[in-house]
C-alpha cells in the first residue's frame, strides 16, 4: 500500500506517512498478523469452522445476524461462538470459514479502523473500510490455498447517510457490493432462499430482525453445520443493527427470545413436515 | 579546518535546556484536570483542526504544548505503540505508565543525542475506575517524568497556570467546576500581564479545545473508548451554566 512512499520523500517515511495499522505491522512485526507466515507442506488437522451469516438492509439501516455454531468435521466444536462483530461505530462484519484465523482478522480489522480514526482524526469512508477488509482477505490467500480460508460479510452505513450497504468477498479479496440482502457460509444457500421470500423493501427494524432470524432457522433446518436457536440453553443468534442515529448496536436476548418463540410457535401450529 | 572550541557538558546541557524552555514558553498553555466523572483536557487553541489534545487508547489521552510537528509525530508514535501492544496482548494491558516511560525514553534520547532537543512538553492522562486511580503524567523535553496529583498546567507561563490550579483544585468536583477552573487557570497569564486593560474576555469557547475521558463510558455508552471531544456549543453551555449557578 505505502510501498510507493519508500524511496520517495524520506521525511514522509520518517513521519509515518501511512495511517494503516496493517501496513505498519506488516513492515515492523509481520509475525503478529494472522496470515504473517508461510505454512510448510503437510496435512492440517481439523480446525473449527464458522458457518452461516445473513445480512439485509431495512428502512434506516442494515442488519447482520449469525448462528452460534462452529463445527470441526462432523463434530460441533462450539455452540456459543459469536461470528458477528461491530467493526467500528457505523459498520459490522460477520465471518465464515476457519474460526481461528477469522477471529484474528476481525480483531485486526477493528484495530485498523480505530487506528486510522485516531491518526487522521476522521473516519474512513464506508467504501474505504470495505477496501481495507478486502486487502486483508487477499493477504490471507496463501493460507486459503492451504485450506484455511476466511470469507467475511461487511455491512454499514455511511456516516451522515441512512442507507445501509452490504459487501461480500471471495477468498482472493474480491469485493462485491450486494443489494437488498446476502448470506455467506455453509447454510447460505438455504438462508438466501428464505431471504428471497421474506425480504421486502422498506422493512422496519423489528420485522428485519424477525426475517434474519427466520432465515437462520431455515438454514439450520437443512444444513447440519448451522446451529438453530437453542430453546433449552436459551441461545439466540447474534444480531447487530446499524443505523445512522445509534450506530452499531447488538439486539439484546430479551428482544430475540420472543422473536424466536413466535417463529417456533407458528411452525408448530402449521405442522408442516418438509 | 575550523577550530574546535571546548564546551563543558554542563554548559551544553544548559544551552539545550534553555533553548527548549524558550520554545515551550512561547506557546499557549494546556490544562489537564481530574474530576468526579473523568478527566478534562483543555487547551487554548484557535485552530479547530490542528489539535493539541488527542486520543491514544481506550482510557488514555494525550496533550501537548510546543512545536506542532514534533508533538504530532510523538502522538502518532504513541497511538502506534498502544495499538500494537493492545493487539498483541489485550486491550487491558495498555497503560499510561507504559506509554509515559516510552515517551520519556525517546525524549531523553533526542535531548542528548540529536541536533536539537524537542521543544515540547507532554501530558499523558489515564482515567481510572475512581478518581484516586486517575494518572496524569508530565513529560518534559529532557525525558523527565513526574506523576501529577489530580491536575497539571503546562506551556506558556506554566507557573502562573499551575499555581492557579493548585489554589482551586479539589477532588470530587463536577465537569462544570473542572472546566471553570481550567478556563480560569488559562486566563491567569493574561490577567498578570494585561493588568486590567483586557476587559473583553478573549478566551471564549471558540478558542478552546476541550476533550474529556469519561470514567463510566462502558456502563453509560456501552463502548470502550472513553475519549470524547466537546463541541464549542457544548463548552459554551457548560461554562454558561456555571455563571448561573
Amino acid at each position: 500500500m505505502d510501498s510507493h512512499h519508500r524511496g520517495g520523500i524520506p521525511s514522509l517515511d520518517a513521519a509515518g506517512a501511512s495511517s494503516s495499522f496493517l501496513d505498519f505491522v506488516t513492515a515492523t512485526n509481520p509475525a503478529l498478523l494472522p496470515f504473517g507466515r508461510s505454512l510448510p507442506a503437510g496435512q492440517l488437522p481439523a480446525t473449527p469452522h464458522g458457518t452461516t451469516i445473513v445480512a439485509l438492509t431495512f428502512a434506516g439501516g442494515v442488519l447482520m445476524a449469525g448462528d452460534r455454531r462452529a463445527t470441526m468435521g462432523t463434530m460441533i466444536a462450539n455452540r456459543h461462538i459469536e461470528k458477528v462483530f461491530p467493526a467500528d461505530r457505523y459498520s459490522v462484519l460477520g465471518i465464515a470459514g476457519t474460526a481461528g484465523i477469522a477471529i484474528d482478522i476481525v480483531r485486526l480489522f477493528q484495530v485498523e479502523l480505530e487506528h486510522y480514526e485516531k491518526i487522521e482524526g476522521t473516519q474512513l469512508s464506508l467504501e474505504g473500510k470495505a477496501n481495507r477488509l478486502g486487502a486483508m482477505i487477499r493477504a490471507n490467500l496463501p493460507m486459503a490455498l492451504q485450506g484455511l480460508s476466511v470469507v467475511p460479510l461487511f455491512a454499514g452505513v455511511e456516516t451522515g447517510g441512512s442507507e445501509g450497504r452490504l459487501y461480500s468477498y471471495d477468498v482472493t479479496g474480491g469485493r462485491y457490493a450486494e443489494l437488498e440482502h446476502h448470506s455467506v457460509g455453509s447454510g447460505s444457500v438455504f438462508a438466501r432462499g428464505a431471504l428471497k421470500k421474506l425480504w421486502r423493501p422498506d422493512l422496519d427494524q423489528d420485522s428485519a430482525v424477525a426475517v434474519a432470524v427466520e432465515a437462520l432457522v431455515d438454514a439450520s433446518d437443512d444444513d447440519s453445520a448451522t446451529g438453530g436457536p437453542d430453546l433449552v440453553r436459551k441461545l439466540w443468534p447474534v444480531v447487530y443493527v446499524v443505523t445512522d442515529d445509534d450506530g452499531a448496536t447488538r439486539v439484546p436476548p430479551e428482544t430475540l427470545a420472543p422473536v424466536v418463540q413466535a417463529i417456533v410457535d407458528r411452525r408448530t401450529a402449521e405442522g408442516r413436515e418438509a | 579546518m575550523a577550530q574546535q572550541f571546548y564546551v563543558s557538558p554542563e554548559q551544553m546541557m544548559k544551552d539545550r535546556a534553555d533553548f527548549a524552555r524558550k520554545g515551550i514558553a512561547r506557546g499557549r498553555s494546556v490544562v489537564v484536570v481530574s474530576f468526579a466523572a473523568g478527566i478534562a483536557l483543555v487547551a487554548e487553541n484557535p485552530s479547530p483542526t490542528l489539535h493539541k489534545i488527542g486520543e491514544i487508547y481506550d482510557r488514555i489521552a494525550f496533550a501537548a504544548v510546543g512545536k506542532y510537528n514534533e508533538f504530532e509525530s510523538l502522538r502518532q508514535a504513541g497511538v502506534r505503540y498502544a495499538d500494537v501492544r493492545g493487539y498483541s496482548y489485550d486491550r487491558a494491558d495498555v497503560t499510561a505508565r507504559g506509554l509515559a516511560s516510552v515517551y520519556a525514553q525517546s525524549l531523553g534520547t533526542v535531548f542528548t543525542a540529536e541536533q536539537k532537543p524537542f521543544e515540547v512538553e507532554l501530558a499523558v492522562a489515564e482515567v481510572g475506575a475512581t478518581q484516586a486511580e486517575d494518572h496524569i503524567f508530565r513529560l518534559t523535553f529532557d525525558g523527565s517524568i513526574t506523576d501529577e496529583p489530580g491536575f497539571l498546567g503546562m506551556g506558556g507561563q506554566a507557573d502562573l497556570v499551575q499555581q492557579r490550579l493548585a489554589d482551586a483544585w479539589r477532588p470530587g468536583a463536577d465537569l462544570q467546576a473542572a472546566l471553570a477552573w481550567a478556563v480560569d487557570a488559562l486566563r491567569a497569564p493574561r490577567e498578570a500581564n494585561g493588568s486590567g486593560q483586557e476587559a473583553v474576555d478573549p478566551l471564549g469557547p471558540a478558542s478552546l479545545e476541550v476533550a474529556v475521558l469519561e470514567r463510566d463510558v462502558r456502563e453509560v455508552r456501552g463502548i470502550h473508548r472513553a475519549f470524547r471531544r466537546l463541541a464549542a456549543s457544548d463548552v459554551e453551555r457548560i461554562l454558561h451554566s456555571v455563571g448561573k449557578g
